[in-house]
């Protein structure tokens, strides 16, 4: 579990510049972390890459916060 | 001028298409041919590009189809390793009155002329995102600016093509991603020879440049507009058209 936050974190401070310490598992990507559409759209691009998965768009859709993004990709593995 | 970049050209085995390819290509890009069903023509226009001494390679996939266009960017991605310039140049006319138009013919033009040119941006945005740059040039005409009797499909989706354009280019702006269209008027191709001289002379008339285009005029826009000389440019449409409307 803390494996795939982390590793989900890492992705998220390199992609959005934002400090380690606003990354929490409710932190919402829009909201918190000043992310726009496109950043997320980019996001789940890396988070595919990172996790050698493919998200579908409906569920791409559904993340919204970083614990949703975790959640997934767990719920997968 | 484009030494390093990678280039993939949609419809490039004749015509408007084929004069691009090869033009990025003498200026140093490694160039992918797309092509629909003329792979003779397509295998042609790759060996004089190997004779320019660029990386290239012919490719088959129908631009209207979503799943032959990703297999064919993974294709030139796997090749070339990046992906810097897409030319969405594929196109085909089903020329009718309205009056006699039929769905078919609509559909088929909207299909392969629209939806071809987002089908393909969309397959290349992934990797374009990633490098941080790139450039996309749609050939658009200027019938999709002026609109022309027999042909609402190719005109609708030829207007399209710039709509489209426009907003690519404002959703992807922040990334580095240019995307500009040019718009073709009354080009010499095979299409244009098969006129009768009172035809030309007629079409001569609404042109201030009183002659047709020649396919290198608009390879040589669209080789500027995917060079670093265009980095401030986007979102625009060029009229290459002698002038016929302004």
């Amino acid at each position: 579990m803390a494996d795939v936050f982390d590793r989900v974190k890492k992705i998220i401070v390199d992609q959005l510049d934002v400090e380690e310490s606003k990354v929490t598992m409710e932190a919402s990507f829009k909201d918190d972390l000043e992310a726009d559409s496109l950043d997320v759209v980019e996001l789940v691009m890396e988070l595919e890459d990172e996790f050698d998965m493919e998200i579908a768009d409906e569920e791409a859709e559904k993340i919204n916060t970083v614990g949703d993004a975790v959640e997934y990709i767990n719920s997968q593995s | 001028m484009l030494e390093g970049k990678n280039a993939l050209v949609t419809g490039a085995s004749r015509g408007i298409g084929k004069a691009i390819a090869l033009e990025l290509g003498q200026k140093g890009a490694n160039v992918a041919v797309n092509f629909a069903g003329n792979e003779e023509k397509a295998q042609a226009v790759v060996e004089e590009l190997e004779a320019l001494g660029v990386k290239t390679f012919k490719i088959q996939a129908d631009v209207s189809d979503e799943a032959s266009v990703k297999s064919m960017v993974k294709a030139v991605i796997k090749e070339f390793g990046s992906l810097d310039i897409l030319v969405n140049n594929a196109g085909i006319t089903r020329d009718n009155l309205l009056m006699r138009m039929k769905e078919e013919e609509f559909d088929q033009v909207i299909n392969t002329n629209l939806k071809g040119v987002f089908v393909c941006t969309k397959a290349v945005t992934r990797q374009m995102m990633k490098q941080k740059e790139g450039k996309i040039i749609n050939v658009s005409s200027i019938v999709g600016v002026s609109g022309n009797p027999g042909q609402a499909n190719y005109v609708a989706a030829k207007a399209g093509v710039i709509g489209l354009t426009k907003t690519t280019a404002k959703e992807l702006a922040s990334r580095n991603i240019l995307v500009n269209a040019v718009a073709p008027g009354f080009i010499a191709t095979e299409m244009t020879d098969a006129l009768t001289d009172e035809q030309k002379e007629s079409m001569y008339s609404l042109i201030p440049l009183e002659r047709l285009g020649k396919a290198e005029d608009v390879a040589r826009v669209v080789r500027f507009l995917a060079s670093d000389d265009a980095n401030y440019i986007t979102g625009q449409t060029i009229h290459i058209d002698g002038g016929m409307v302004m």
